[in-house]
């Protein structure tokens, strides 16, 4: 039974995402502690493992298929892999990728998996993960105690640093090739083209203030109140993504692993919950003050000042505040 | 074209979810359930490929669901052709920690697929309590079915053959979602982290996972979902339920403390707005003197 512990590279344009070498961290961190080496998977262009000096093993499948991901040719593929390689644990990001692959990997290889994990550690040789479910409400401790899993894990909550550094002088990574499926060459489904994020009318991620707004607004017609205070500050009015999923905000307003990362200088919250999705865009800015009435709400866990006041009755205030 | 489109009743994340006191389940006693809202823009994608070209609309639920007959009976309203509900030959329990699990859900349902075969199954990319993983992969692994997540849209790949010249039907058709068999198939945009998209062609049978349909979820009335139970189309089977394997070892369910987090504000609105706007000024983000 191997130690060792494999990730999935997402790549796009010929670059290796961040979030694959905040995997690639986590993943050391396990195998050190499992006694096992860091794998990961390379699916397409054999030619990126250079930017993954920091695995022991890369392990590469090349095929005219793999070159951009393709749920079913990625699922392939990394059937294949894990055949082959057997490690002790998979991990993906919970992001697309992860979300479309895992559990269908589940299945297929058969091993438990883990959704929305935040942390891992081997515990007295039992790896247990913690996976935020609910919104972020409930955090839910799960053992994986036997030969294989899969863990997907949210992106931001862990360093890319440890992932992405190579130490002076360490040795590059063994490259083990592995031949495609047979099965890559009867694929139900096809890449027509990639289509590119659309502009908005306004690049939320440049601003030094925003001023976002979730499900707690309750309606389009309430946007109003949020909106006079961005224009009363001078910002743009950002949200998380029920407000745009409900139509009342364009999608290049939203905020988090499905829109945009944000890092202004201070960051607004009203009637945002906080799920893991949202906070993975925007827990990196300088200053965020929260505003839900539910005391529990997991935003209060990022934010740096909070409170619990009806966000109907402190943005009024605010505005006159800052008109005066 | 049949779609089926699997619905699943979740916590009502605006309340608080409080759990049972040996913290192996969530308290369901005193939680209001709604629809998942991913399941909700699956719906609505489902109807949308209806009004473009009649497909024949069925929401699934499970019995063991919380409130699930007023989520099917609205789906009814809202414009689905039928609505069914599954019984597990042996009872599931309420989904989530402590209840039913994704896979057991995702058996039961591929139980009922293979009985009732879909060209098109449609359903959310996730539920808030999706701890084993989502549905729509799942599901589509147990069925041995092409799958595509985190989608955005769906649109049949078939080229209209009125809008086609006929010297072009041949290479159109080819085109434009006739595989080498001569199935059907349909276009999917799937969408990545900042709205990058990839435009994927999927042969059908196939599973969709929607993220976000093409327009907001339609409104359905009260009086229609009034109308829509009084005439009682809504269906109940009993369904055997698979093994489903892979079950989570949960050491306990928890809630997140929020030491380390944000310092609180208390007063007045006045009050806070002033220590609000005290901070924000006091980095030089707004203009004017404080009150």
């Amino acid at each position: 039974m191997s130690t060792n512990v494999m990730v999935l590279a997402e790549h796009t344009d010929g670059k290796i995402s961040d979030g694959t070498y905040e995997l690639i961290g986590q993943a050391r961190e396990l195998a050190g502690a499992l006694g096992g080496a860091t794998e990961v998977a390379l699916l397409g262009p054999a030619d990126l493992a250079g930017q993954l000096g920091s695995a022991d093993i890369v392990v590469c499948v090349e095929h005219p298929a793999l070159e951009q991901y393709v749920p079913e040719a990625y699922e392939r593929a990394l059937l294949e892999v894990l055949a082959q390689r057997s490690p002790r644990l998979l991990l993906l990001s919970n992001a697309t990728v992860g979300l479309d692959l895992g559990a269908a990997l589940s299945v297929h290889w058969d091993a438990p998996l883990v959704a929305y994990v935040s942390a891992l550690e081997v515990d007295g040789g039992v790896v247990v993960a913690t996976a935020q479910i609910l919104g972020g409400k409930v955090l839910a401790e799960v053992e994986l105690p036997g030969e294989r899993a899969i863990v997907t894990l949210l992106g931001g909550a862990f360093s890319s640093a440890p992932g992405a550094a190579t130490g002076p002088g360490a040795a590059a990574p063994e490259v083990v090739h592995v031949g495609p499926p047979a099965s890559l060459a009867t694929l139900r489904t096809s890449l027509r083209r990639v289509v590119p994020a659309a502009g908005g009318d306004v690049d939320i991620s440049a601003a030094d203030v925003l001023v976002s707004v979730g499900r707690g607004i309750e309606s389009q017609e309430n946007l109003e109140t949020v909106l006079e205070l961005a224009e009363a500050l001078g910002v743009p009015l950002s949200a998380s993504r029920p407000v745009v999923d409900a139509g009342w905000l364009a999608k290049s307003r939203q905020v988090g692993q499905s829109g945009l990362k944000v890092k202004p200088r201070a960051y607004l919250a009203f009637g945002i919950s906080g799920a893991p999705e949202h906070l993975e865009g925007m827990r990196r800015s300088e200053l965020i003050i929260a505003c839900n009435t539910d005391p529990g709400a997991p935003i209060f866990a990022v934010a740096h000042y909070g409170t619990t006041l009806d966000l109907f009755d402190l943005v009024p205030e605010l505005v006159d505040m800052v008109r005066d | 074209m049949r779609i089926v489109v699997p619905i699943k009743a979740v916590p009502d994340l605006v309340e608080e979810i409080e759990l049972t006191g040996d913290g192996a389940a969530i308290d369901r006693e005193y939680l209001t359930f709604v629809l998942n809202e991913w399941d909700g823009q699956a719906l609505e994608e489902a109807l949308l490929l209806k009004d473009a070209d009649g497909a024949k609309v069925v929401a699934v639920g499970l019995a063991d669901d919380p409130d699930i007959d007023q989520f099917l009976y609205t789906a009814l309203a809202k414009g689905a052709d039928e609505a069914v509900k599954l019984v597990a030959a042996t009872a599931l329990g309420p989904p989530g920690p402590g209840g039913a699990s994704g896979a057991d859900r995702a058996a039961l349902l591929a139980a009922y697929l293979t009985a009732h075969p879909a060209d098109l199954v449609i359903t959310g990319v996730q539920a808030a309590d999706d701890l084993d993983g989502q549905l729509p992969s799942r599901l589509a692994a147990l069925l041995d079915l092409p799958h595509v997540s985190v989608v955005i849209g769906v649109e049949p790949a078939q080229v209209e053959p009125a809008q086609v010249e006929p010297a072009q039907v041949e290479p159109a058709q080819k085109e434009g979602g006739r595989d080498e068999d001569g199935g059907a198939s349909v276009t999917v945009r799937q969408e990545f982290a900042g709205g990058r998209c990839h435009e994927l062609e999927v042969q059908l049978p196939a599973v969709i996972g929607v993220q976000s349909a093409r327009q907001a979820p339609r409104y359905a009335p009260i009086t229609r979902i009034r109308q829509a139970m009084n005439a009682g189309g809504l269906s109940e089977l009993v369904v055997p339920a698979r093994a489903a394997g892979n079950a989570l070892v949960v050491r306990r369910l928890h809630r997140p403390g929020t030491a380390g987090g944000a310092e609180m504000m208390t007063g007045s609105a006045r009050e806070v707005a002033g220590q609000i706007v005290g901070l924000l000024r006091a980095r030089g983000l707004v203009k004017g003197s404080v009150p």
